[in-house]
């Protein structure tokens, strides 16, 4: 009997999800202009960075977070600080004047700075100030490190006050996911004196990456921040990472980088030692694309099926987009699901390497 | 294109952010859980090796406690059997006893009895003696001149006699 009315209710949902777009579409040629779907600026604005967290869209007034804007000018400018609410909202060709410097968000459609706050100049000229906005990904990293804050320091908390207490299940919890990651990725890959050393990193990045590839994948406010498919983001994993391995490094590692065991004319003329030095940057650059791309590509697969639906309806009226939503709720949902093992492979696959080029670095070779 | 370049701003952002979050569990978070949890390992291994051990200590003493009981049991049918042959030997022995009594009665007893009737015997053979006599004084004092006289003379002093002999 419940499932019966599970399945009533799941099928009313499609059907209506079905219908959803050809009532929109039936609005949108009542409308004098026709606007035309534009799946670039749909998927990249999804996608990407924005100054202010769109939630949804109410009576054709848009329902959002005004996130602040913090940028300096220029050639000695001054600083500014203002809400997004004031260039997001901006029609075009209009500006925000903002103490006597003019902004504009230009669309992702435009070629140059698509997407970013763009300065004004007096003759005309744009210019892209030294932006450091609280932007929506800016937002997205915050709530997973609170998150991490919040879901970590109480067991640690309650650990410190009575260490030999019979675990709650919040702690079994925090446990498990605490020795899954360091018996299963930090201790086979570090020299074991030196996991007390580096698990506190390899564990903070992994739950970071995990929570953060999560987080993106749940696509309300206040989540849905595309954290780990943004290069700045990886970008700065990476140099850690390889902050981790270089600057911890034992002479071993040093040795095998500058005077490795190869025959003398391939290191006199420094042929190895330089090859050896572009392998620790070509590393963590690996791991920094790897985590971005993936993470990135699920988001746009995912918003291209749900562009599809305005496309094919577009091309061939509203029955076909109303046809292929159906299809691409089931491709979405699968992509999801998909997405979530990806969330869980990228953290994987991000600490397990990030932990063997750091043992790797700490490796003692065996006396012979 | 513009999407594989970082953003300066989100980098120093995700620095500042990650940093602090880093910072925070690597001083208060992780080591406190790690501790404790390694904490636990070496007490619950600790107390494996020591529950075991008592296990052993105790598998010993029981295996003590049933070679006493074993002894004991042994020690037990032991002195029954000593005693149940004592007792039987004594019993042996009174039986012989009494029995050696019995016969030293018997004998004794028949000592008497001989040396009464051989008393008896002597003391008739006085009174015979006597009585012949008597008798013999009698005839001597009688002028034997009638034989049948004689002879019915003798007959009554025997009759008399033999009353006296019954009284």
């Amino acid at each position: 009997m419940r499932n019966v009315l599970k399945y009533f209710i799941f099928s009313l949902l499609l059907s209506w999800m079905a219908f959803a777009p050809i009532q929109s579409c039936a609005q949108d040629t009542e409308e004098p202009k026709e606007e035309k779907f534009d799946a670039k600026s749909f998927i990249f604005g999804h996608t990407g960075d924005s100054y202010c967290y769109h939630i949804t869209e109410m009576k054709g007034e848009p329902i959002c977070v005004w996130l602040p804007v913090i940028v300096k000018c220029k050639d000695g400018g001054s600083w500014h600080c203002f809400s997004s609410k004031h260039v997001c909202e901006l029609k075009e060709g209009e500006t925000f004047e903002h103490k006597g410097a003019h902004f504009y968000v230009s669309p992702i459609s435009a070629d140059k700075y698509p997407g970013k706050l763009v300065e004004v100049k007096a003759d005309g000229g744009l210019s892209r100030p030294f932006d450091i906005s609280f932007t929506k990904n800016a937002f997205g990293i915050f709530l997973v490190c609170i998150f991490l804050l919040a879901f970590f320091l109480p067991a640690a908390r309650k650990y410190k006050k009575d260490p030999m207490a019979k675990p709650t299940k919040y702690q079994g919890l925090v446990e498990w996911l605490t020795y899954t990651v360091l018996d299963g990725i930090i201790k086979p890959n570090v020299p074991e004196k030196k996991v007390k050393k580096f698990a506190p990193y390899l564990l903070t990045v992994f739950f970071f990456i995990f929570f953060a590839n999560l987080f993106g994948l749940i696509p309300f406010f206040p989540f849905g921040a595309n954290v780990t498919g943004n290069l700045s983001i990886t970008v700065v994993l990476a140099l850690l990472t390889y902050f981790f391995v270089n600057v911890f490094g034992n002479k071993h590692y040093w040795k095998d980088i500058f005077w490795p065991d190869v025959p003398i004319f391939l290191k006199a003329f420094p042929l190895m030692p330089i090859i050896e030095l572009i392998s620790t940057i070509t590393k963590p650059f690996a791991l920094m694309v790897r985590l971005f791309a993936n993470i990135l590509a699920g988001h746009i697969v995912i918003m291209v099926l749900m562009a599809l639906i305005f496309i094919i309806g577009g091309m061939y009226g509203a029955g076909m987009g109303g046809v292929m939503s159906i299809v691409s709720i089931f491709m979405t949902i699968f992509m999801t699901a998909l997405e979530l093992l990806v969330a869980y492979i990228q953290a994987y696959v991000f600490t397990i390497l990030s932990s063997l080029f750091i043992g790797m670095a700490q490796h003692e070779p065996e006396h012979e | 294109m513009d999407l594989f370049l970082p953003e300066s701003g989100l980098v120093i952002w995700m620095l500042i952010a990650f940093l602090i979050v880093f910072a925070i569990l690597a001083k208060v978070g992780w080591p406190m859980i790690m501790g404790a949890v390694e904490q636990r390992n070496t007490h619950i291994s600790d107390s494996l090796m020591a529950a075991d051990k008592a296990n052993k200590a105790l598998a010993g003493i029981e295996q003590k406690r049933q070679e006493t009981m074993a002894a004991a049991q042994a020690e037990q049918i032991k002195i029954m059997k000593e005693s149940q042959e004592l007792k039987t030997q004594l019993i042996e022995e009174a039986k012989a006893q009494a029995r050696q009594e019995a016969e030293k009665i018997v004998a004794d007893a028949r000592f008497k009895i001989e040396k009464e009737q051989a008393e008896a015997l002597a003391q008739i053979k006085n009174e015979v003696i006597a009585l012949s006599v008597d008798i013999a004084e009698k005839l001597l004092q009688r002028e034997l001149s009638d034989k049948q006289a004689q002879s019915d003379y003798i007959e009554q002093l025997l009759k008399n006699n033999q009353t006296r002999i019954e009284a």
